[in-house]
């Protein structure tokens, strides 16, 4: 990963901010910033999303086909992510293939959607032990600035939301709506000194200690979890963070309804 | 789709006879390897892992050289042979993860400033796998750099905890994760109980999840005192003499 | 003479273990906590009057001003040699620091890749830069002989108490031993004895039970090497 060096006179004046209770954007420390989406942009997937939160801005499509499903699950269809930190998004962004922060996101992300169920892939059987429906999720930064994960976790979650199977062009029967069963939400926290602070922007994401990425669903349970960075966390720190999940969860599915 | 096999008896007993709150057996050894600065062998359950560190040295790639504190690079790999259906040689995207999660834990500890432009290159290799191994190989390698005389402030312990047949265990084994409905690998620092790995999947309660915590966080304090005691197992022989051998140089 | 005093065990210590509760002062390789004294390394609990500090039992050898080290030429420059000297860091010998006269691209005419030269560090900065010299008495490249390598945590116990075993080793075998701060040492000598030092040597790096240790090596250097006569010479290093 490239250094993304921040200045101290940028950094001291983060921190400066935050004891006074304040962010330099004029958020709270549990806001997150506004959240716009656009559907179905791309013809040739069979469903995308594009999702900014603020400046960072993501697209995921997911493209779905047949495929031969794994020997130990002969009935289930394939989900498979990926994600790219395209240089267009970022100076520090590298061309070449995934690095680790971009391994890290996808599948971080994937673990939100499967372990959620939110895909019922006991409904993707084409033939059973011969053929199932494979769903790729390809997800791609254009603008990054910060928390790239709750972004791309919603790009995927929408994209996925409003997929199509496309049956006629295989000739595997019809059209029909890719089935879904719940909206996996993820909550991505940094940690700046003793603060806790929710939807980090670029500066904060990279003067922060630690990273926590949260993912409930619409029950409010914990679907999946990823403590970055090389800071530690309190045990009160992680508890305030759970609440914090959930709440925001809420928010962001009415936004999304 | 159902499960043929009860991981949990209705009596809260587990399938190798544990209670839902017992780790598995665990054996630490210090300064296994000849040629590396400092190395480990740990084996927890059926898992055996083998942790080797390398440095400070100079940090190759060049590019990734910090000019004012030493990284720390470590690579966690599965050997081809460690697992039921035969993992390819190479890196995966798996290993990168957990690579990338691994140093992220360890560089919490380790004092790199004292080693500017350096790289201390810390090496998991899991030689037999049955669930865990990230914990495994962290706390493998937490004791492989405090055996290579690695500046530090304590040693990192690490271990998973999770839930199958709706209870919460502690250290699941191999059919308990592959067939239970969480998981949830954890490290922390000791002396200051601070979390610095921290992974979830699966479906949790809040309820369930605070008490996977606790019982995680214990099964790290308990494995903390096996560290340790192989590090000084392993130097003891040798200090109980003389003091002050000869400052004269 | 290695004396067996019976003193009380050295106590290991590993980094985070307590130390003390906040009465004594941090020494080196310790850090504070909530008020209790930690350690900061993996060694020895070591109390000097009011201050306790670690004695690290590993690691890598770090160079100090003064200190004369052994090293190896692994790169060579146009007006600068690259030193091996089993450090973390690069070790730069430049042409200003030897005793010859090198013109610019010369260097490689006056040590080349492998050549084995003794040094003594003029000087490492706060952000670990090394700077080498051969302009001193003694220092020079050495040639023939035998090179060990030990830790150079176990120098110490090489040289022994008064620099008894060294003395023990140089005078059964009658080579010139000289040994580098970082672990290299060399030894002036060729056939049996010089390969019954360097056996010694590694006994002493790599024994973990410290009792009667001179005596042994001692024991193991008089059965591997034919006594001379009566008359042993003084080797006078």
């Amino acid at each position: 990963m490239s250094s993304k060096i921040i200045s101290e006179i940028r950094r001291d004046y983060i921190v400066n901010q935050l004891k006074e209770g304040k962010r330099t954007d004029g958020r709270g420390l549990k806001d997150v910033r506004e959240i716009k989406y656009e559907i179905n942009l791309i013809e040739t997937a069979d469903g995308s999303a594009k999702v900014s939160y603020g400046d960072t801005t993501v697209i995921a499509g997911i493209k779905i086909m047949p495929g031969t499903p794994f020997a130990d699950k002969p009935e289930s269809g394939v989900l498979t992510t990926g994600a790219e930190l395209i240089p267009l998004a970022h100076s520090s962004f590298e061309s070449g293939p995934p690095g680790e922060d971009a391994i890290e996101l996808a599948r971080v992300v994937d673990r939100g959607i499967r372990e959620s169920g939110m895909i019922d892939v006991d409904k993707l059987c084409i033939t059973p032990g011969q053929e199932v429906w494979m769903c790729y999720v390809d997800i791609y930064v254009t603008d990054y600035d910060g928390n790239l994960f709750d972004a791309c976790n919603l790009a995927a979650v929408l994209a996925i939301r409003n997929a199509v199977i496309p049956g006629k062009r295989y000739d595997k029967g019809d059209d029909v709506p890719l089935p879904v069963t719940c909206t996996p939400v993820s909550v991505t926290f940094a940690k700046i000194g003793n603060d806790l602070i929710v939807d980090p922007n670029f500066d904060e994401e990279n003067i922060a200690s630690a990273r926590l990425t949260v993912t409930t669903d619409d029950n409010g349970n914990f679907r999946a979890m990823q403590k970055g960075g090389q800071g530690s966390i309190s045990l009160d720190e992680l508890s305030a963070c759970l609440d914090m999940s959930v709440e925001t969860g809420v928010e962001i599915r009415k936004i999304i309804e | 789709m159902s499960k043929e096999m009860v991981l949990v008896d209705d009596k809260g007993k587990r399938i190798d006879g544990r209670t839902s709150e017992e780790s598995r057996e665990i054996k630490i050894e210090a300064g296994v390897l000849k040629n590396a600065d400092g190395s480990a062998y740990v084996e927890i359950g059926k898992n055996k892992v083998l942790a080797a560190v390398y440095g400070p040295r100079e940090c190759h790639p060049r590019h990734l050289q910090n000019p004012t504190k030493a990284i720390v690079q470590c690579k966690y790999n599965m050997q081809a042979y460690s697992v039921d259906d035969r993992k390819r040689p190479g890196t995966d995207r798996r290993s990168i993860e957990i690579s990338k999660i691994v140093s992220e834990a360890l560089e919490n500890v380790v004092l790199t400033g004292l080693y500017p432009r350096a790289s201390i290159d810390v090496y998991i290799e899991i030689l037999q796998a049955n669930a865990g191994t990230r914990c495994a190989g962290l706390t493998a390698a937490s004791v492989a750099l405090a055996d290579a005389g690695i500046p530090m402030k304590d040693i990192v312990a690490s271990m998973a905890a999770g839930k199958a047949d709706g209870h919460v265990l502690l250290d699941l084994n191999k059919e308990e994760d592959n067939f239970g409905e969480a998981d949830v690998p954890m490290a922390i620092v000791p002396s200051t109980g601070e979390i610095v790995l921290l992974q979830m999947d699966g479906n949790m309660t809040r309820e369930e999840f605070d008490r996977a915590i606790e019982l995680g966080v214990g099964g790290c304090k308990k494995i903390y005192e096996l560290q340790k005691d192989a590090l000084k197992r392993r130097y003891s022989a040798e200090e109980a003499e003389e003091e002050d051998d000869s400052d004269e140089q | 003479m290695s004396d067996i005093s019976k003193r009380s065990p050295r106590e290991v210590v590993v980094p985070g273990d307590v130390l003390d509760d906040g009465n004594m002062r941090a020494g080196e390789n310790t850090y504070l906590l909530n008020g209790e004294i930690r350690a900061g390394i993996l060694g020895v609990k070591r109390v000097r009057q009011n201050t306790v500090s670690v004695i690290p039992l590993g690691g890598r050898y770090m160079p100090e001003t003064k200190d004369t080290v052994i090293g190896v030429i692994e790169d060579v420059g146009s007006s600068i040699w690259m030193v091996d000297i089993g450090a973390p860091y690069p070790a730069p010998l430049h042409v200003s620091e030897v005793p010859w006269k090198v013109a610019f691209g010369d260097t490689s005419k006056y040590l080349s890749v492998g050549d084995v030269v003794m040094l003594k560090i003029l000087m490492v900065d706060e952000s670990n830069k090394i700077s080498m010299t051969m302009k001193d008495a003694g220092l020079r490249k050495l040639e023939g002989g035998r090179i060990v390598k030990i830790s150079h945590t176990k120098v110490s116990r090489v040289i022994g108490k008064s620099g008894s075993m060294i003395q023990m080793i140089k005078n059964i075998t009658d080579c010139r031993i000289f040994i580098g701060q970082n672990g290299t040492i060399w030894i002036d000598g060729e056939g049996v004895n010089a390969d019954a030092a360097v056996e010694a040597i590694k006994m002493i790096d790599e024994e973990t039970v410290k009792a009667n240790l001179t005596e042994r090596v001692k024991e193991f250097l008089e059965n591997t090497i034919p006594q001379v006569e009566d008359d042993k010479e003084e080797g006078d290093e």
